[in-house]
């Protein structure tokens, strides 16, 4: 017993021309359908070009337009004129000009006499399938297409939710079920022959005349009517993208298609000579009757489509600039803000890199420069410290240092005194961990040798911003992580809300922090708050400090000496 | 190949070339709206319904599988795929210590000279006038115009288009009309396919142009970008810094994210 091939072409006929001799060297009989599209000369070459070949033989033609009936009458045809012609044949095989047989036709043979009551068409139900492009499943069914999806594609649309409008409903006749899968299968003469003799075949056939790419779903739904014993998986290897067109293979697949173990592969790009001569010169490698494999194909290939639906989380570049709200994330990983931290501790970058590992940067938002870690003029991506050129793009000189570091996690200061336009942004990234002590800034005033009538104007501006700020990552559209504190607040017991930020960013140590940063001298800062306040500004962002020095920076007592025996 | 009254022999040798077309364009580039108009009157003419792709000569495509695949591959895909433009965005290449220590010779392959390039430092705006992307940044935003960056010049370019008569670049090959052109980028948060063209503008032979190109005052807004250039080059000419990357593939550019395959695979 044998098995019969249907290949239907419409173009590349030189590929075509060379498969088929390779089918037929590899003892299969071939009929082929030609497209009635093509022009009589190509096609009478065409025909001229395999005459040698007894057991070669060409069918009625059919105009075939994608998601029309033609390509469903063109493969009934050439299927009749192969069951007819060649009665050897037990299994046909439906395969297009661009189909390539990657394993040698012998060992597809050999695999389907071992299973010789099988056929292998993909079928599914219309509710199983994730794979309709366009949302139309059910509907394909019980609608009606008169219009062209490629030419007219307005009028298609149109006409399609007119029927929705009117609830115009299509007779599924009756004792079928709707199934779809892979257009390409290879059924048994048994199965094939008795959906072609079937007395209801007409139909049938004025039924699906009418549906929406009825190579989908003809055979896929009839097989089920005959078939005592279906595998529903395609032999042929055939993946599609989002848009519902099959991906191409090309020579740097070759690898990959001789170790996917499949059977039959499609498309291959015409001009892939090196895939040609690989796979149809020397008839393949033989496999020991595996089974066909194609996992690893279904990876690149489903990560190619995610690449260009989802693409990368907080990359921006000349192929993806998404609208807002759709980034499908902001920045491309988590970074963390400090906001007073700095001005509260006096080595607080050095201390925090030296606990969390992580890359510590100053201010990178600072007016005068940007505080690179290290204080460096240039950083990762080759960002520089000039401050004009990042408040030209605040936003983006953001989403670059992220991007430009993948895999370290970045940790910046921020504050009042800095450049504000990236507020907004910092509380609508879920990448943003924010921690703020309010009101710390006014320890560097406090610090200042400046006239008070100056730090009097300089604070209120500061608290301003501030507080401009905390209502931005406050607001309901505010996505960050935050976490705030009054100053007054964080100085009564600052290792708590340390060793919080510590756990947080390293993924929860059991360790307890033994090193604390260096607080700065605070001895007369509730004064200078109180004077603040007598010269009529109101400094609240700080917390209630005690005007009393004693009680935040008290002089430690001495330790008793402590002796054990 | 337009030869604009070049005096350096490249018209002989042109005119030697089995492969190449060429046409001799008199008179002010400048006036010919910096070449364009000649472009498109060629295109008009000779490129309907097929695929061009138009650069300078010292512009370099990269594509996705350009080093297994051929162009034709490419554009075969984009015919399948019913796009009309490709995006590929310049990235300007320069050596690694002064422009001028290592003289370029003609004949030389410019990438074994200036294989280093900005990875991360790119801007991006919408210019909503035409619906393209803006893009400024690399070598050039932060030595010559770090603080006057809105003058940076403009890195976005869409070399590679199945051309139409109707269809026409606007400003280079920076955009095109009509708009629809210029959708080269995803805009739902997927990425689209795009290539590069490595701008190998920084060889020893770019001081002595700069000078002359200021002097025929024929470019961009003046020759802001050549006055520019000038002033930089006589105070610090290396624009190579620690964090700058050294050219490997195409593969690289990806990961970088300075081009992308899209869904082709």
């Amino acid at each position: 017993m044998t098995v019969g091939v249907v290949i239907l072409v419409h173009n590349a006929f030189d590929r075509a021309e060379q498969v088929i001799r390779h089918w037929v060297d590899g003892g299969c009989p071939v009929v082929v359908h030609v497209d009635q599209k093509v022009d009589q000369k190509t096609h009478d070459d065409f025909v001229a070009s395999l005459a040698d070949l007894k057991r070669v033989k060409f069918c009625k033609r059919h105009a075939c337009e994608w998601g029309t009936w033609g390509i469903v009458a063109g493969t009934q045809s050439a299927s009749v004129k192969l069951l007819a012609k060649f009665p050897e044949v037990r299994h046909v095989y439906l395969a297009s000009g661009s189909c390539m047989p990657l394993r040698p036709v012998k060992e597809l043979v050999q695999y389907l006499d071992s299973r010789p009551r099988t056929d292998f068409i993909e079928s599914a139900t219309t509710s199983e399938v994730p794979w309709t492009v366009g949302g139309l499943d059910a509907e394909r069914f019980t609608l009606r297409f008169p219009f062209s999806w490629r030419t007219n594609r307005r009028m298609f649309d149109g006409y399609v939710k007119l029927q929705r409008l009117v609830r115009f409903k299509r007779k599924i006749p009756a004792g079928l079920v709707p199934h779809m899968g892979s257009q390409w299968w290879c059924l048994t003469r048994q199965t094939l022959s008795a959906m072609l003799q079937d007395p209801e075949r007409q139909n049938y056939d004025r039924y699906f005349k009418k549906v929406w790419i009825p190579d989908e779903s003809y055979f896929q739904t009839l097989a089920r009517l005959y078939s005592g014993n279906i595998e529903s998986r395609s032999l042929t290897l055939s993946k599609f993208d989002f848009q519902g067109k099959p991906h191409i293979f090309y020579d740097d697949h070759l690898q990959l298609l001789r170790r996917s173990d499949c059977f039959v592969a499609r498309k291959i790009w015409p001009r892939a000579d090196r895939l040609y001569k690989a796979f149809l010169s020397d008839d393949g490698l033989a496999m020991q009757g595996a089974e066909p494999n194609p996992g690893k194909i279904d990876r690149i290939f489903s990560k190619a489509v995610d690449r260009r639906t989802r693409g990368r989380p907080g990359l921006y570049m000349q192929s993806r600039y998404p609208n807002r709200d759709w980034e499908n994330g902001v920045t491309s990983a988590p970074y963390s803000v400090f906001e007073g931290f700095t001005e509260l501790f006096e080595n607080f970058e050095p201390w925090l890199a030296k606990v969390t590992g992580a890359r510590v940067h100053g201010h990178l938002y600072a007016k005068d420069r940007v505080e690179f870690d290290g204080r460096q003029g240039s950083f990762s991506g080759a960002l520089i410290d000039n401050p004009i050129l990042r408040d030209y793009n605040s936003q983006m000189f953001l989403t670059n240092l992220i991007w430009n570091t993948r895999g370290e996690r970045q940790c910046f200061q921020f504050g009042p005194t800095d450049s504000q336009f990236i507020s907004w942004m910092l509380a609508t990234d879920p990448n943003a961990h924010v921690s703020v002590i309010s009101g710390a800034w006014a320890v560097r005033l406090f610090q200042s040798n400046r006239n008070f009538a100056d730090i009097r104007q300089e604070a209120a501006h500061l608290q301003q911003l501030e507080n401009e700020h905390l209502s931005a990552l406050r607001s309901p559209w505010a996505k960050a992580r935050l976490r705030v504190w009054t100053m007054a607040e964080f100085i009564q017991a600052p290792m708590e809300p340390l060793q919080l930020i510590v756990d947080e960013m390293t993924g929860k140590t059991v360790r307890r922090l033994t090193e604390a940063p260096r607080m700065a001298d605070l001895t007369g800062f509730g004064q200078f708050l109180q004077n603040l306040k007598n010269q009529g500004m109101h400094p609240y962002l700080m917390g209630d400090f005690p005007i009393d020095p004693s009680l935040i920076n008290a002089p430690k007592k001495p330790r008793k000496p402590y002796l054990v025996r | 190949m337009v030869d604009n009254e070049s005096d350096d022999g490249g018209t002989e040798y042109l005119k030697e070339q089995p492969d190449v077309s060429l046409w001799s364009a008199k008179g002010s580039y400048k006036k010919a709206r910096f070449g364009v108009d000649w472009l498109n009157h060629l295109q008009r003419k000779y490129a309907h319904e097929h695929w061009t792709l138009v650069v300078d000569p010292d512009e370099f495509l990269v594509y996705p599988f350009c080093d297994t695949r051929p162009l034709r591959a490419l554009t075969d895909w984009l015919d399948a795929s019913s796009i009309k433009s490709f995006g590929a965005m310049l990235v300007d290449m320069y050596p690694k210590g002064p422009i001028d220590n290592i003289p370029y010779r003609p004949g030389g392959d410019p990438l074994d000279i200036a294989h280093w390039f900005d990875s991360g430092n790119y801007i991006i705006n919408r210019n909503l006038q035409f619906g393209n992307l803006w893009i400024q940044g690399g070598p050039r935003a932060r030595t010559f115009f770090a603080n006057e960056p809105e003058k940076a010049p403009a890195l976005n370019k869409i070399p590679l288009v199945k051309w139409n008569k109707e269809y026409t670049y606007v400003s280079s090959t920076h955009m095109l009309l009509p708009r629809g052109l210029n959708l080269v980028y995803d805009e739902w948060g997927g990425e689209k396919a795009s290539g590069a063209l490595l701008h190998m503008k920084f060889l020893s032979t770019f001081t002595d142009k700069a000078r002359e190109e200021l002097g025929r005052g024929e470019h961009y807004a003046n020759s802001l970008e050549y006055k520019a250039y000038a002033a930089g080059l006589e105070t610090n000419p290396d624009l190579w810094c620690k964090w700058s990357e050294k050219y490997i593939n195409w593969r690289q550019l990806e990961i970088l994210g300075i081009m992308s395959k899209g869904n082709w695979a």
